[in-house]
């Protein structure tokens, strides 16, 4: 289904573990600087490794209703149900189609003490990289087309730029939950 | 906190709700031995506990305590309201002491060290200063030196020939600190002489099961002696938290050995070897007390120690021992076999224990679901036989496992006895509480939620509700108020109302205030229900002054949003001036329910099972009007389809699922009905806190995630969808068309 293989952060931990003391050393060091990118509408965005749990094949979304096109509905996973966002509908474009590379990535997002896994919605999933901290420009004021609040910093990648994404702002469980109660409101009078 | 600490804090709990249950059936009753016995135990149970667990600062206390409920069972004070007051405030203080423990802290702040010296100093001037007097009064001089310890014989001064009886049991810890028994007992013998000595190895265990290490005796003591009953006491100190010492003055009455008999500690022992045991050691007594009270003669109390073992009606007919001592020995073998049967009923377990083992069921469930299916897909009739069977007992197992985490409401209920007392002294008001259903049973964690709206409605009963004895008396009521709480189950609901007879609700009182505060229209016209339902908006109160209880104007409105949190609902009914009625409703379980599998569309919906009535074919499915004939009723109904803004098809035959809340009948307009589904509730999150109409989600066997309506909720959005498209006059279009 994708070019890598499901990555945790645990199955790191474990691989680090076999690897010489300095090593491990640097990897730790570095491990806040390795991301997953993925592609979204054609462009290249990458969330930090260490929030994402899991990577799984799109498919079975319940819908919800009465809820903003962003949120796709839930998923099964393992016994638990987890939302679903459409990242494309999030940034504020349309929904995303479901395409045959079409995957969700499970993230681990805490805010607080509460600790909420979210499934966004991705056209596909390319690889994980690391990005030193010296090749992370700051967010442009302007010109991204999506909030600036949503973006940690652009990285540099083989002379492109990765869009590097905050993604607790971008998932933030109360402004979610908000909006879909502006929606829950909204839709009822749409449903006539 | 370590696991001995927490043990003793939650049994001391434990302990205290039963004191205080005691305390309060005391002032109903004040003659029962058996409460203030009961009393008593708890707080000598918390007392040896907190010497355990070496809080020193409980332990001075209830020991306090423990003297003054000790001359209260031994007659020396009478049941009066003010001791019970003061008692009750005592429990209090103990359950703050409790919460200091808990938190780890070394000694209780200044401002609950003061209250505690303040009780105890009305302890002492109340009671047991009293007590010190009468006993200085009666006794000789030497008694004067007693510690507030002492209890008195009730028959009669010292009789210097007469020997003291004591009951000594060794905890089996006494060895390991470094006590020995045998050098107490020589101790003792420097006091005066030991007339008679029986060891009791009753408590020993089987030789493979013994502790070389642990004391498992205990000794009957006949004791001569002219030393007063606290230098008795004294032998005992150093091990005095590790045994059970009953010590009996000379000459004490028949009943005080009786009290022996029912307190001592070994279970198994026969009849006989009770009376022998505690008639051999005070055969002189026992003799004096019953022929002072010129009862029927006992025999020569050789025979009776040579009694042979076998039974108390035995022992009657030879005329060898008196009938009430043979029944109180009778009474305390039945209550130990009781007690061990209740014993044998009751583990504690850890609740995340539980939590594990239902999410386990739970999945269970799903997967049993998921086999299913697929034996049905397969055709296979063996198979489909198979799992059938698996799946009714993954029922049956679901619904012990439910079970387990059922408690009876009575012991909610229960606490309001003393709020109810409290409060309406407070108040002078006279009210009666009365508890009805406390048998009913719910889900623990719904309890745990349920104790704080209750305590408002409660209150709110005592404080608005009930009037003032003048006005009851004027009104030609009945001078006590009456508060009444019930518990029932109703169609998979479980309904707890709290019902009070005062003054009810003043309509037009309400209806004003509403229109004052904005949250009605002056013009508006509302129902007499309706109006009275308006108590639950935020920032309402009645109440013209603010008193201490309630009247703040956030109770009622925060009692609603609890029990909505809770998937329940909460209404009141009321005739004024005859009484309210509060009727909160509240599903059985937070965990799974027997659903009924619905869908629309590719999407599948579960309504719960109990809240179906009946399902029906939608007739005329192009008619433009939301309500149908039920056999004479109207009956309106939501099309899920259009609510939920799902596409696709209409397809030719469409359901009516017709569904009963509180009451009220509606119907939801499907594509298919799929039947009777067990539902196991996961949550949406936090995400999704604000929907209405959905009440959660489950997993079907297929893997797929359906959603749980939440029926009244769904009612309502469509109820406030209809009237805001109503109040809307830009699109009068729209109406007709839905």
């Amino acid at each position: 289904m994708t070019q890598i293989t499901p990555t945790r952060p645990a199955a790191h931990a474990v691989a680090r573990r076999a690897t010489a003391a300095l090593q491990a050393q640097q990897a730790a060091a570095e491990s806040p600087q390795q991301y997953l990118t993925f592609l979204l509408g054609g462009e290249m965005f990458a969330v930090g490794i260490l929030n994402v749990k899991e990577i799984i094949e799109y498919g079975n979304v319940t819908e919800i209703p009465m809820m903003p096109a962003f949120i796709r509905g839930v998923i099964n996973l393992r016994g638990a149900v987890v939302p679903v966002i459409d990242l494309a509908a999030r940034f504020g474009g349309a929904q995303s189609t479901a395409g045959k590379r079409s995957c969700i990535v499970i993230v681990e997002v805490s805010e607080g003490d509460l600790c909420n896994d979210i499934g966004i919605l991705v056209d596909a999933v390319s690889e994980v990289i690391e990005i030193p901290s010296s090749e992370i420009e700051p967010p442009p004021s302007f010109g991204a087309r999506i909030r600036a609040d949503f973006i940690q910093g652009m990285g540099k990648v083989a002379g492109r730029f990765v869009i590097l994404l905050n993604i607790v702002k971008v998932l933030s469980v109360d402004e979610i939950a908000m909006l879909a109660q502006v929606a829950g409101g909204d839709a009822g009078s749409t449903a006539v | 906190m370590d696991e001995l600490t927490s043990t003793f804090v939650n049994e001391s709990r434990d302990q205290l709700t039963a004191m205080e249950d005691g305390l309060l059936k005391l002032e109903q009753n004040p003659d029962d031995a058996d409460n203030l016995g009961a009393i008593f135990r708890a707080a000598h149970t918390i007392k040896g506990g907190s010497g355990v667990v070496e809080c020193h600062f409980i332990e001075a206390f209830t020991h306090k305590v423990e003297n003054v409920l000790d001359k209260l069972r031994n007659g020396e004070i009478p049941v009066s309201g003010e001791l019970s007051t003061v008692m009750l405030e005592c429990c209090d203080h103990l359950g703050a002491l409790l919460d200091v423990f808990a938190a780890g802290l070394p000694r209780p702040d200044d401002t609950v060290q003061t209250r505690g010296d303040a009780l105890l100093a009305r302890l002492t001037e109340l009671f047991l200063g009293g007590g010190a007097v009468r006993s200085t009064g009666n006794r000789d001089g030497m008694l004067a030196a007693e510690d507030d310890n002492s209890i008195e014989a009730s028959g009669g001064g010292v009789v210097d020939t007469d020997a003291w009886h004591i009951s000594v049991r060794f905890g089996p810890g006494v060895l390991r600190n470094g006590m020995d028994p045998l050098s107490l007992l020589h101790y003792l013998t420097s006091l005066g002489e030991i007339t008679t000595l029986t060891t009791l190895a009753d408590a020993l265990p089987t030789a493979e099961k013994m502790d070389p290490e642990c004391c498992y005796l205990g000794f009957e003591i006949g004791f001569q002696t002219r030393a007063s009953k606290a230098q008795i006491e004294q032998v005992f100190d150093f091990v005095r938290d590790e045994c059970t010492l009953y010590i009996l003055p000379p000459n004490s009455r028949i009943g005080e050995y009786l009290k022996l008999i029912d307190e001592l500690p070994e279970d198994n022992m026969r009849l006989g070897e009770i009376l022998v045991r505690s008639g051999a050691l005070t055969q002189a007594e026992l003799d004096d007390g019953l022929s002072a009270q010129s009862r029927a003669p006992v025999r020569e109390a050789a025979g009776e120690a040579a009694a042979p073992p076998p039974l108390g009606d035995v022992l009657v007919e030879q005329k060898v021992v008196h009938k009430e001592v043979v029944e109180a020995a009778a009474t305390r073998q039945a209550v130990v076999s009781e007690k061990k049967a209740l014993e044998a009923r009751v583990i504690r377990v850890h609740a995340d224990k539980l939590d594990q083992l239902i999410d386990l069921v739970g999945e269970m469930v799903i997967a049993g679901a998921g086999a299913n299916l697929l034996a049905q897909r397969s055709g296979q009739s063996d198979l489909i036989e198979s799992t059938s069977v698996l799946l009714r007992l993954v029922e049956d197992i679901r619904d012990s496992a439910l079970q387990l985490r059922m408690v009876q409401i009575g012991e909610t209920f229960n606490r309001f006895n003393r709020v109810v007392r409290d409060s309406s002294r407070e108040m002078g008001k006279a009210i009666d509480l009365v508890i009805t259903g406390a048998e009913t049973e719910l889900d623990k964690s719904v309890v745990e939620k349920l104790g704080d709206p209750l305590m408002h409605l409660v209150r709110n009963a005592i404080d608005h509700g009930i009037e003032a004895p003048a006005l009851r008396a004027a009104r030609g009521k009945p001078e006590n108020g009456t508060v009444q709480l019930n518990a029932y189950h109703d169609s998979g609901n479980i309904v707890i109302e709290v019902i009070d007879d005062g003054g009810g609700l003043p309509r037009d009182k309400i209806r004003q205030k509403a229109i004052d505060k904005g949250l009605i229209d002056a013009a508006a016209t509302l129902s007499e229900h309706e109006i009275s339902n308006l108590i639950f908006e935020a920032g309402f109160s009645t109440a013209e002054k603010v008193t201490n209880l309630s009247g703040r104007g956030v109770g009622m409105d925060v009692v609603r949003r609890n029990i909505q949190s809770l998937r329940g609902s909460v209404e009141v009914d009321t005739i004024e001036g005859e009484g309210s009625t509060f009727t909160i409703r509240l599903p059985l379980t937070l965990a799974i329910i027997d659903g009924f599998l619905t869908s629309v569309g590719k999407a599948s919906y579960v309504v719960p099972l109990d809240s179906v009535v009946e399902c029906i074919e939608l007739a005329d499915a192009s008619a433009k009007r939301n309500y149908l004939n039920l056999r004479g009723e109207v009956l309106p109904f939501v099309r899920l389809r259009e609510l939920f803004a799902i596409g696709g098809e209409v397809p030719k035959r469409q359901n009516v699922v017709i569904i009963q809340y509180a009451g009220k009948k509606a119907g939801l307009v499907v594509d298919t009905l799929l039947g009777e589904f067990q539902t196991v509730i996961k949550p949406l999150g936090a995400l999704f806190k604000h929907l209405r109409g959905i009440g959660g989600s489950t997993i079907l066997g297929t893997g797929e995630v359906a959603l749980i309506l939440d029926v009244p909720a769904l009612v309502g959005l469509v109820t406030s969808l209809e009237d805001r498209r109503l109040t809307a006059p830009r699109q009068p279009e729209l109406l007709a068309s839905y």
